[in-house]
């Protein structure tokens, strides 16, 4: 009981914060309609790109990077909400809720799955728009795709609560862009198809395959469509674990950055 | 009673199931589709360079084109045997069966001509002169009509059926490739490959009635390749082929307006409906391919690999268990 209750208050205080910080909404969303409207315009592929799964025919640049701009948002989401962590902490409210007399790894899953509910629902208006501009998936790949979304969410949820556990100040978060976000991003599979990464060098394709965010984007890309792909949802499983494990030894108040601040 | 009786039977009336038949220009062989699996069921090799396609009306023969062999054979679509070859006149590349479900009207690319087989008695009948590289063929739906179109004197003439003897030649742009009569036999529609467009004309005193003028964003003006067309048995679309532009475009065909364009495989040449219109296979010459156009909704929903360079598509309906 008392543990739903923890749950609902982060949820709760979640909410309020996306209620609240309507431009941060926004934000998120013209963030990845931008690359939707303006990058994939250049690109666009008017004669069609290669059929690769789980597309069965032709399809346009524009088609192709939506799922990649979905995963853009649950990773972008992910590294605010480890940006608001480090927030918290220098702003004290961390430390109450960290007093909180219930498991550790109990409230941060709450945070943790708080932030993703959240950047579903930003996924959701993203989707939403790209159908209104035409690029539709079937009614089945909407209901699949949540779950996707879900497990990548908590996936890339759980990196951004790693780093947060060792960035030390707010200003380090133009860091994490260049050493973490931008990298995932671009050496993933959510802009350019892995054969044509291959065609540039069979060792960035290597690299795109050991991303885990490649594997997310894959996972959403096959659920969009209405397909399992099992191989993407074990590396994505295991990445969240990782993540988790590593996250909770950074919060661990016996070695963690609290020790170390203080 | 029998009011019961035919809701049972309506009920107990099997899915029109299908196929199509897909000529492989560069494999010498033809592709069947399976229109409910949307997978290649059987490969039957045929004659040098297949590319027109038709059926018999009872769907009991298949006559193919073989342009290089310089005949057109006759092939058992149960079995796959060609049966025989028709003498057809050099280089045949696209047909027309007669509404008599007996004459062949050919276009011979090379010789200038258009020959009419008798397909029982495997004759000639006759040849008529006709413009320079022969290959549109049409036949109006009464079968008073016959339409060659000339790729090199950008001209469609108009054979009179009954004296096999031209009757008018009505000029149109750059390289007509196709012709068509509208379900009604009141309307001829002719693509121009490289001019671009398709000209439609009244068939009563063939004059040009209107244009289809094409234009896709993001692709270059000489990609866009009107070749083969089908009209929608409402009468109210046509669904064109544009080549090496990759698309399909829905035309209206009463404002004559383009309403879309459609994403297929690479230089896209023919097309053909399943059984119950409610799917278009096109024939995507260089990705080796046939997509699949869910007409309701007017999207590609798979495409298909088939043989090399797929040119020709005919339909089979077929009994399903």
């Amino acid at each position: 009981m008392r543990w739903a209750i923890a749950l609902a208050a982060i949820l709760h205080r979640e909410a309020l914060r996306f209620v609240g910080q309507r431009g941060r909404f926004v934000a998120a969303l013209v963030r990845p309609l931008v690359w939707l409207f303006v990058f994939a315009a250049g690109f666009r592929a008017a004669l069609g790109l290669s059929i690769t799964p789980p597309y069965q025919t032709y399809i346009t640049y524009e088609v192709y990077i939506v799922p990649g701009l979905c995963g853009m948002i649950l990773l972008f989401n992910g590294m605010q909400s480890s940006l608001s962590l480090v927030y918290d902490r220098e702003m004290g409210s961390m430390r109450l809720l960290l007093t909180a007399p219930l498991p550790r790894w109990w409230l941060l899953f709450s945070k943790l799955l708080a932030g993703t509910l959240v950047s579903i629902l930003q996924c959701a208006a993203f989707l939403a728009i790209a159908a209104l501009w035409g690029i539709r998936a079937p009614m089945l790949g909407y209901v699949m795709v949540i779950p996707a979304l879900l497990l990548s969410g908590m996936m890339l949820g759980a990196l951004g609560l790693m780093l947060s556990s060792v960035i030390k100040q707010l200003e380090n978060f133009a860091g994490v862009m260049n050493f973490v976000i931008f990298p995932m991003f671009f050496l993933s599979s959510a802009l350019y198809p892995l054969w044509k990464m291959a065609e540039a060098s069979p060792r960035l394709r290597d690299l795109c395959m050991l991303n885990p965010f490649t594997h997310a984007v894959e996972l959403i890309r096959f659920a969009l469509y209405g397909q399992v792909n099992g191989m993407a949802a074990l590396w994505v499983t295991l990445a969240l674990g990782l993540f988790s494990v590593a996250a909770l030894w950074g919060y661990d108040p016996a070695r963690g950055v609290q020790n170390r601040k203080a | 009673m029998t009011r019961l009786a035919l809701l049972l039977m309506t009920i107990a009336l099997p899915v029109q199931a299908g196929e199509i038949w897909v000529t492989n220009e560069k494999d010498d062989t033809v592709s069947v589709i399976d229109v409910d699996t949307l997978e290649v069921v059987k490969t039957y090799p045929t004659g040098e360079r297949p590319r027109g396609v038709t059926f018999s009306r009872d769907f009991s023969r298949l006559y193919i084109c073989a342009s290089d062999s310089d005949t057109v054979q006759v092939m058992d679509p149960n079995t796959g045997e060609i049966l025989h070859d028709l003498p057809s006149g050099e280089d045949p590349e696209q047909f027309v069966l007669a509404p008599d479900d007996r004459h062949l009207f050919i276009a011979n690319e090379d010789d200038a001509v258009t020959t009419v087989v008798d397909t029982q008695t495997r004759q000639v009948v006759a040849q008529i002169n006709v413009g320079i590289e022969p290959e549109g063929m049409a036949v109006s739906p009464d079968g008073k009509i016959a339409i060659t179109t000339s790729e090199t004197t950008n001209m469609a003439h108009w054979i009179d059926t009954a004296t096999n003897t031209l009757f008018a030649n009505t000029l149109v742009d750059s390289r007509p490739r196709h012709a068509e009569f509208t379900a009604d036999g009141t309307k001829l529609w002719v693509s121009s490959e490289i001019g671009g467009t398709i000209t439609v004309f009244n068939v009563a005193d063939q004059a040009e009635a209107g244009k289809v003028r094409f234009e896709i964003t993001g692709v270059s003006a000489d990609l866009v390749q009107p070749v083969g067309f089908k009209f929608n048995p409402e009468g109210t679309k046509a669904f064109v082929a544009l080549g090496p532009s990759n698309h399909v475009a829905v035309v209206d065909m009463a404002s004559l307006a383009v309403e879309k364009y459609i994403l297929v495989g690479r230089r896209v040449w023919h097309m053909a409906f399943s059984p119950d219109n409610s799917k278009l296979f096109t024939t995507n010459g260089v990705s080796g391919d046939v997509t699949v156009i869910d007409v309701a909704s007017e999207e590609a929903i798979k495409s298909i690999k088939v043989g090399r360079f797929p040119w020709g598509a005919a339909m089979r309906p077929t009994k399903s268990n």
